[in-house]
């Protein structure tokens, strides 16, 4: 009667590390969480979200760099999401399946595990110097594209394969053409699953450093930019200005939660805005 | 069922058929003819081809890469695989009901307007005569005629299935395929089924794949025994049946193997 009992220890034994290993993990974001809250709430007020950064940073608000962070965001959606889902949608419904769209998948994929510095690298490469575009907010937009395109890719793609394949084929045996069987049969039900994961991806690109250091930021500017081929300032560049290049570290603290906490923010509107979309959108489809 | 079966014009014609999946051979020298208005079943142990036949005969094989088809097949005398053969056309005149039943999830309405919508229908008064005539004629409107606007997805599955046989109707075909259609169904919904079947066949052409051999002797005039991907025996289902002219259809109808 040994045996069952000593399985049973190692079960509670494996089941209590993981369960301590889980706290630990929730504790430790909870911990950052509630010190960018706690520290960074005093310093919100409108003047800090609608003035510009004064004395190298030392005082002032951070509109330039929200708004900034915004235009940055909204540009890779406009470029990145039409172009993700295209592809998607070609590789899940049209491509042939075999050898060669596998090993095309394999690189896709690949490509998403790719450090964001070398996207930043490539951007730098590509757009800012052979394109002549300088640093500016597109080829900033460009850059977080070519960094999120991989991620919405490969999100999208499981989501139209989720779709199941007999309401392809009903619709086909119906007389519908392939591109009318997608448009009315397999794009509304994947849809939701599409939107949430490439709007994940993309807050995640809200909060990028990486990429646009080379092609877009810029440490200070006077003035909001005015076109396309203008530099900007973007919230995690100014956060990692504040916090490693200010000559008085203490001093400007409090504006370094406040930036961290609007950051914060905004990642957490956009993964919400995506959570909101899928269950709404997916109450109306059911299989 | 009947007696006269030789009154009956041609609708499909095969001659030397014969279908690969990539570098294996699927079906070979197939040849036979399906009568217009009545029923064709194809039967055949699992992997025989007799799906694969049926499929064909809509060109729903299209969709899968590196088929490939060889020989001759006609409906109404014209070739279906040729370049100037129009699939849209075809699959609105060769309807096609599967073996799981597939409504989509939407209303039960939007189900049967889908296939009238696509071909160019926008009339309301006209969308809902079709909808109506087609649920009638699939023994369903009684069921759903108060309930149009809701989810086809909350329909039982013997209702599911007729919705997609009303689904297949509503855009006018003249032949109806159907894929094992009650392999999923409970007995009582089978049979409602069946008898539909029996009523479709007085004005359409009708050709079933069924694994159930009773089925295949209660519904069908025609029977094909598919054994391999080679046709064995192609006659009067009451012929195959009673008296099998090969030695192979007698071990499979008797339950012998398969």
């Amino acid at each position: 009667m040994s045996h069952p009992n000593k399985t049973s220890f190692t079960e509670t034994l494996c089941f209590g590390a993981m369960r301590l290993v889980t706290y630990s993990v929730v504790a430790v974001s909870l911990y950052i969480f509630l010190d960018i809250i706690f520290k960074g709430f005093p310093v919100l007020s409108w003047n800090f979200l609608t003035g510009f950064p004064s004395k190298g940073g030392s005082e002032g608000g951070i509109l330039p760099a929200l708004l900034g962070t915004f235009i940055l965001v909204s540009g890779t959606i406009i470029v990145a999401l039409p172009v993700g889902m295209a592809t998607a949608v070609y590789l899940s419904e049209y491509a042939r399946q075999g050898r060669w769209n596998n090993l095309l998948r394999l690189s896709i994929m690949t490509l998403a595990g790719i450090p964001s510095i070398v996207y930043g690298l490539f951007g730098l490469g590509l757009f800012v110097l052979y394109f002549n575009m300088g640093q500016s907010i597109l080829a900033g937009c460009l850059t977080l594209a070519c960094m999120v395109l991989p991620t919405i890719i490969v999100t999208s793609e499981e989501a139209l394969r989720a779709v199941p394949q007999n309401l392809r084929q009903a619709s086909l045996a119906l007389g519908a053409t392939k591109w009318t069987t997608i448009y009315t049969n397999v794009l509304p039900y994947a849809l939701p699953g599409m939107l949430t994961g490439s709007i994940i991806s993309i807050g995640r690109a809200a909060g990028e450093t990486a990429p646009i250091l080379l092609t877009a930021v810029a440490f200070f500017l006077p003035k909001l930019p005015q076109s396309l081929f203008d530099q900007v300032m973007a919230l995690p560049y100014h956060l990692y200005i504040l916090s490693t290049q200010h000559p008085d570290m203490d001093k400007v603290r409090p504006l370094q939660y406040g930036t961290a906490l609007v950051l914060l923010l905004i990642v957490f509107a956009v993964n919400s805005l995506a959570i909101y979309l899928r269950i709404s959108i997916r109450k109306k489809f059911r299989w | 069922m009947n007696t006269s079966s030789n009154t009956f014009p041609v609708k499909i014609k095969t001659n030397d058929l014969c279908f690969f999946y990539g570098a294996t051979q699927a079906l070979f020298n197939i040849s036979l003819e399906i009568k217009a208005k009545q029923v064709t079943a194809l039967i055949g142990p699992s992997g025989c081809g007799k799906s694969t036949f049926l499929r064909i005969l809509n060109r729903m094989n299209d969709i899968i890469d590196g088929t490939k088809v060889q020989g001759y097949v006609a409906l109404d005398g014209q070739e279906l695989y040729k370049s100037s053969t129009d699939v849209v056309q075809l699959r609105k005149t060769v309807g096609m009901v599967f073996q799981k039943s597939n409504p989509f999830p939407k209303s039960i309405f939007d189900n049967i307007a889908y296939g009238p919508r696509i071909h160019g229908v926008s009339n309301k008064t006209q969308l809902n005569e079709l909808v109506e005539k087609s649920l009638r004629r699939a023994f369903l409107w009684d069921e759903v005629k108060d309930r149009l606007s809701q989810n086809a997805m909350g329909l039982s599955g013997g209702q599911q299935q007729r919705l997609c046989i009303a689904r297949a109707l509503a855009v006018g075909p003249e032949v109806i395929l159907m894929d094992e259609p009650t392999s999923a169904l409970d007995p009582r919904s089978t049979a409602g089924i069946e008898d539909l079947i029996r009523d479709l066949v007085l004005d359409y052409t009708i050709v079933i794949v069924t694994h159930n051999m009773q089925q295949a002797s209660r519904v069908s005039d025609d029977t094909a025994f598919f054994y391999e991907g080679k046709l064995i025996e192609f006659g009067e289902t009451r012929q195959v049946f009673t008296n099998p002219a090969q030695k192979q259809t007698e071990d499979y109808i008797t339950g012998r193997f398969g």
